[in-house]
């Protein structure tokens, strides 16, 4: 039920632009902010792109250093996404494992783990080649040891989105699909009207969650954010009996590996394919995508035998270090930026959709996302 | 080789046609085929087999002009994807290998429409097609109590093999809906174009009736037994059964078609089917795409291998080889001919109804990979879903191994029913590549 507001005032009112996973858990949090009333306008479907088919890692391991606080707040949230979104979203604490195959990769990790330490974290850490076999019995021979994060996990992408629109829209969320946005514009009140295909929304505050087409909403306002794009690809196979709990990645070689509670294994890593921002189609590229298939089989040996079923890849923003974008738009205050969470913000979706939700309320938060703003790319250090 | 004039996908009658076509017009062409020899489903081992009638006779003729060709002929073949641009992927031997065409005619066949019955999973029940390979490749007629079930030409074409082999079957039950011949009168004057289609139809029949084996119309039939087909019962009427044959028709095989993108697809009202938007030539709304045969429509051999032909002359043309006028003039009469021999398939058509999916009972399986009921999917309508992609969200139904191909038209019909609109406003299965699934080795083998 949605909590009305604890003044008297009228109910102050924001837009997010994306009904994808950081625009559902941002509006969702501003929502539950007494006060608000939050529009989503999506273009297609809740879901649509990358949030409904990426591979669904909830992975501390290995993150930039400056995403690891954001990481680490969103980690907890994980562990009680029951309680914030009335669903568990298939989430699974069963570890995230990065196997080291040299003597190289071993320092690497090592190197790591002081660099997570001297931050203060310690979810990190170094197992050895018996410890990697304990965690992983069907890895290959060669493996000589790992970097373990051993309460991450992994959660099923398409169910927590439905949860997050499901508590969205039980708090009093309205969630427009099938809504293109087409300009941005100032009012002399100050607030700003979000116009679309099917009429104008006015609002107090604005998120841009738009995902790989975030940057064109930024360019409504005059406001040039380098961005890319990326279209990670990925592999389903057959149901196999169950071989592997953890989600598995190589220190030196991209690979996403992780057998799901149905039994059949969801392979990524970031291999890329063609992507048409204008159609919004992304294409699977084959030679591309049999190397991930190569180093699962040498992995894995027993992945040879498999089949694979069905393989695809989902659009989402790419920024030059990989890093989100979160922060106040510089040309028209009001409206915050949210996105360019580069392939990895599955699990930063309920943390960063908390921090958004809070520059949004009151122009300011104490999570940790400063790191983030755009003026790393936009202003000359 | 890297590269390839024509890729032809499939040996039957259009794909042999095509290849021996392109092949005549100076071009190099490679052929995939999933099988190990020339033939496609309706003219399969017919390079083996002693020809005993017309259609043979037209396949023994395509299988020799194709042989002889000079074309790049692989069996044993699975193409498994198609990337924009013309570069295609298949598996052989246990590898995978890619090439570039500058133009695909796609002539991947048929595929038979599910028969959803309950009990239809159980071993011991298979598809008439299926056990139509067996016969044309092994001489092989059924044995113990054997039972033919559902509608079509191709189940009446097969009883008819069964007894010149000197095979019977306890049965034929007739599951067309009534009141076929009524529909279909208003298309028999076109039907009777080509009316060798009609007389062969109906002495099909005949030859079943003299041979003694009963034809038994029905509406409900059930599959039963302990862990293997044990007996059927026919309208409440139990009977003994060793194997039970079903069949309803077939589809055009849109599995490659549908997975190209921007290759647009529509609903054939009259054959209750989707079939890739093609212009008189073949061309799909993807430049240097073709499709020719039944994966195009059904029209049957005769239309496959005209249509086949007449795909190849159009690649011609669009590859320099020929200019329009002269395509037409050397087309003219392959043209006037296919038009002859699509002529009866409206009758046909209206004669042979699918059976409608609304009656399918709500505990019966449809997707039998990750054991779907109707009533799961009719369930997952009632909670909001339109179409075959989110009620495969839902429920899994389609995303087995075999990725929709045995269930697609199954469960696009019992979405349509649930929601009680037209099935044409209903999305089908979006279809991926890989279109086959292939082991993880074969794939890795294009990473080196």
């Amino acid at each position: 039920m949605a909590r009305t507001s604890e003044s008297a005032g009228p109910m102050k009112k924001a837009v997010v632009i994306g009904g994808g996973l950081h625009g559902l858990s941002t509006a969702l949090h501003l929502q539950r902010t007494p006060g608000w009333q939050v529009t989503v306008l999506e273009r297609r479907h809740v879901g649509r792109h990358s949030s409904g088919v990426n591979a669904g890692g909830v992975r501390r391991l290995g993150r930039d250093l400056r995403e690891i606080a954001l990481s680490v707040v969103s980690a907890e949230m994980w562990a009680g996404i029951e309680k914030i979104v009335g669903d568990d979203c298939g989430f699974r604490a069963t570890g995230q494992v990065k196997v080291a195959e040299s003597p190289a990769d071993m320092a690497k990790n090592e190197a790591r783990v002081a660099a997570v330490k001297a931050l203060g974290w310690s979810h990190e850490e170094v197992v050895d080649q018996a410890e990697v076999r304990r965690l992983l019995p069907a890895v290959a021979p060669h493996v000589i040891g790992a970097l373990v994060t051993r309460d991450d996990g992994s959660a099923d992408p398409m169910r927590t989105v439905m949860a997050f629109r499901r508590a969205a829209e039980q708090a009093g969320v309205r969630i427009i699909e099938g809504v293109a946005v087409t300009g941005l514009r100032a009012t002399a009140d100050g607030t700003i009207i979000v116009e679309t295909d099917q009429g104008g929304h006015e609002a107090e505050r604005v998120a841009n969650c738009a995902g790989a087409w975030a940057t064109r909403v930024a360019r409504m306002v005059g406001e040039e954010i380098p961005c890319g794009v990326k279209a990670s690809m990925m592999i389903v196979t057959e149901r196999l009996p169950p071989f592997c709990d953890p989600t598995v990645g190589a220190t030196s070689r991209s690979l996403s590996f992780k057998q799901v509670a149905n039994g059949t294994v969801v392979i990524g890593g970031g291999h890329q394919g063609v992507n048409d921002v204008a159609a919004e189609t992304s294409t699977v590229l084959f030679g591309s995508l049999a190397h991930a298939a190569r180093i699962s089989c040498e992995l894995f040996p027993v992945m040879k035998g498999a089949r694979m079923v069905r393989s695809w890849a989902g659009i989402e923003a790419r920024t030059a270090d990989e890093v989100p974008i979160i922060g106040e738009s510089r040309a028209m205050p009001g409206l915050f930026h949210s996105f360019g969470f580069s392939g990895h913000g599955f699990q930063l979706s309920p943390a960063a959709g908390a921090a958004v939700a809070e520059l949004l309320a009151r122009g300011a938060t104490n999570l940790p996302i400063a790191a983030f703003h755009q003026d790393r790319f936009t202003r000359a250090a | 080789m890297s590269e390839v004039d024509i890729l032809v996908l499939g040996a039957g009658p259009a794909g042999m046609a095509a290849a021996t076509e392109a092949r005549a017009r100076g071009f190099s062409v490679l052929v995939l085929d999933e099988n190990a020899r020339p033939g496609g489903q309706v003219h399969r081992a017919v390079e083996a087999r002693t020809v005993k009638d017309g259609q043979d006779r037209d396949g023994a003729k395509l299988a020799a002009a194709f042989r002889a060709s000079g074309a790049d002929y692989r069996p044993d073949a699975t193409l498994w994807a198609v990337e924009p641009g013309g570069k295609v992927f298949w598996s052989e031997g246990g590898a995978a290998r890619s090439i570039s065409a500058k133009r695909l005619i796609l002539c991947a066949g048929a595929t038979e429409r599910p028969v959803p019955i309950p009990g239809w999973t159980l071993p011991g029940v298979m598809t008439v097609g299926a056990a139509q390979i067996a016969l044309k490749t092994a001489g092989m007629v059924p044995e113990g109590k054997a039972w033919i079930a559902g509608q079509g030409p191709l189940l009446w074409l097969y009883a008819n093999q069964v007894v010149a082999r000197g095979g019977t079957v306890q049965g034929v039950i007739d599951l067309s809906p009534p009141g076929g011949l009524a529909r279909a009168a208003w298309h028999l004057p076109n039907a009777l174009r080509a009316p060798e289609y009609l007389v062969k139809g109906l002495a099909w029949q005949q030859r079943i009736r003299n041979a003694g084996i009963p034809i038994r119309r029905a509406t409900r039939l059930v599959a039963e037994g302990d862990g293997r087909l044990e007996r059927i019962v026919i309208d409440g009427w139990s009977r003994p059964a060793d194997l039970l044959l079903l069949h309803d028709g077939v589809v055009p095989n849109t599995q490659v078609t549908r997975a190209i993108p921007g290759c647009a697809h529509e609903w054939d009202a009259g054959q209750r089917c989707w079939r890739p938007t093609l212009d008189e030539w073949g061309n799909t709304t993807v430049e240097g795409v073709l499709v020719a045969g039944d994966s195009g429509g059904i029209g049957g051999a005769k239309v496959a291998a005209l249509a086949g032909r007449l795909a190849a002359m159009e690649a011609a043309r669009a590859l320099g080889r020929l200019t329009v006028d002269q395509r037409n003039a050397e087309a003219g009469r392959t043209r006037l001919e296919w038009k002859r021999q699509r002529a009866p398939r409206r009758f046909l058509d209206a004669l042979f109804p699918p059976l409608p999916e609304a009656a399918i009972e709500d505990s019966t399986i449809i997707c039998r990979c990750e054991e779907v009921t109707a009533g799961r999917l009719r369930g997952a309508v009632a909670l909001g879903c339109l179409g075959a992609n989110q009620t495969k969200a839902f429920t899994r139904a389609g995303m087995g191994p075999c990725q929709g191909r045995i269930c697609g038209p199954a469960v696009h019909g019992v979405i349509a029913a649930a929601r009680g609109v037209d099935p044409a406003g209903v999305d089908p299965f979006r279809t991926r590549f890989p279109t086959k699934p292939l082991t993880l080795g074969e794939l890795a083998a294009l990473a080196s």
